[in-house]
């Protein structure tokens, strides 16, 4: 194998439940998420590292690519009409783009009161509250805040309308792998999905692993999935044109 | 489909405190006062009209539509549903509804995303986007581009399937249709009426709205 299309693993980091980060990939890198335990959820948004305005965007994503579900194949996009990440791989089939994530109260509704004072290291944390954590750190805030994404959590939707949680979605060891497609800054966390019927507190870890991986080729399975991915590379190729 | 279920209004044009029509392709900010009600007019039927609501005393809570269906249980909007605020606030409930379903996944067109679905060469077309731009620029409210989130698209029909399928289909909206709902706290209100010829989401004929404000 020529040694450009060899992955390599340039670092591994351990989430815990309830827990959060960002990191900002370089363009083809690899993000490879993978669920430490069953039932895990990871609660993703992304953004141009360069320019953090251009944002993921998923009713763009979702119509563009007539779903409203995220698997292999499937690329993020943003609002200026980018692919942010591909999804390269994925062990699961179903990732959701519909359910968003829960806030302080939806938590003590759920699950009740659980201090740092009293609980220490085990306190409850939120999602709304991780990722504005996380968007701080990047001079964001709640002006920033999108649509997420939940991997590993999937939601039904029957002819009505109507939204459920779709139990025993992921198992331990599931990975999904997403591909920068150009300088991406991902913010995540590790609380539970906002629809989880788990009544106990009861978050999920995963571990992380950044790999530096080969460029997309003309053969890509993300980018010819559909025109509109096509046209998204497009697109994505003319912001590193002369650079 | 599921069967639609419509509720009409009793309140009468001739009180409205505000009375105005917007033509296709052009946009709208405007304060909608606690308690007020605010109707949108579908004049001819089949026109999507890209809706974004915010706290008029605080931009960063504003309209959020994965809140929104999540907190009701499903992806339609209709009469009783909450329209909620990224921080869990209700900023308006729909009261009346004609057309019987509304959108809030689909999101609002760009010069950008019709690039990617459509055409690269797409760019120079009107946008609602673009009109939420020149619109915001122009208002003196202090909202930009990173206030420009996921927006409702009244009188518009895009079905997801149990295999988790997203499509568009022709509107459920016909000339004379409308939807009303009542303002729970002081809430800004911008629209793009929208301008798309590129799918049928207006049918292909982006036609005026009537805005109505009783208080």
């Amino acid at each position: 194998m020529p040694h450009d299309l060899i992955e390599t693993l340039l670092f591994e980091d351990r989430i815990p439940g309830g827990g959060m980060g960002s990191w900002k990939l370089r363009r083809h890198h690899t993000l490879r998420i993978t669920a430490l335990e069953d039932g895990a959820n990871v609660g993703l948004m992304a953004y141009n590292a360069d320019a953090p305005l251009d944002r993921l965007n998923l009713p763009d994503t979702l119509k563009a690519q007539y779903t409203a579900k995220l698997t292999r194949g499937h690329v993020l996009m943003s609002d200026m009409g980018h692919a942010l990440l591909s999804i390269t791989a994925d062990s699961v089939g179903w990732h959701d783009p519909l359910g968003g994530h829960g806030h302080t109260a939806l938590v003590r509704k759920k699950y009740g009161e659980a201090s740092y004072q009293q609980h220490r290291n085990d306190w409850y944390r939120n999602a709304h509250d991780n990722f504005l954590i996380e968007l701080g750190k990047h001079g964001l805030g709640k002006r920033d805040l999108v649509a997420n994404a939940n991997f590993f959590s999937r939601l039904d939707v029957d002819e009505a309308g109507l939204m459920s949680f779709h139990a025993g979605n992921s198992k331990a060891g599931d990975t999904v792998d997403l591909r920068a497609e150009m300088n991406v800054l991902v913010v995540l966390n590790t609380c539970q999905h906002p629809l989880d019927p788990n009544p106990a507190y009861a978050p999920k870890p995963i571990k992380l692993a950044v790999l530096k991986t080969p460029p997309p080729g003309a053969d890509d399975h993300c980018r010819n999935l559909r025109a509109e991915n096509q046209r998204s590379f497009i697109l994505t190729e003319r912001l590193f044109a002369g650079l | 489909m599921s069967t639609l279920v419509y509720t009409e209004s009793s309140l009468d044009p001739a009180y409205a405190v505000y009375d105005h029509v917007l033509p296709a392709g052009e946009g709208w900010i405007h304060e909608i006062k606690l308690g007020q009600t605010f109707r949108i007019l579908d004049l001819e039927g089949n026109q999507a009209v890209d809706t974004l609501f915010y706290n008029a005393h605080d931009l960063t809570d504003r309209y959020s539509a994965q809140d929104t269906i999540r907190e009701q249980g499903g992806i339609y909007l209709t009469t009783g549903t909450k329209l909620m605020s990224s921080e869990g606030h209700v900023l308006l409930t729909i009261t009346a509804d004609t057309c019987g379903r509304h959108d809030t996944i689909g999101g609002a067109c760009a010069a950008e995303s019709n690039q990617v679905r459509y055409a690269i060469e797409k760019r120079p077309m009107h946008s609602c986007r673009d009109t939420f731009l020149k619109t915001i620029a122009h208002s003196g409210h202090g909202v930009t581009k990173c206030d420009i989130t996921h927006n409702i698209n009244f009188f518009m029909n895009v079905p997801v399937t149990p295999a988790g399928g997203l499509s568009f289909e022709d509107g459920v909206s016909a000339g004379g249709a409308y939807v009303e709902m009542r303002a729970e706290m002081d809430v800004l209100c911008l629209i793009s009426n929208c301008p798309q010829l590129n799918n049928p989401c207006n049918a292909y004929n982006p036609t005026p709205v009537r805005l109505l404000i009783w208080d």
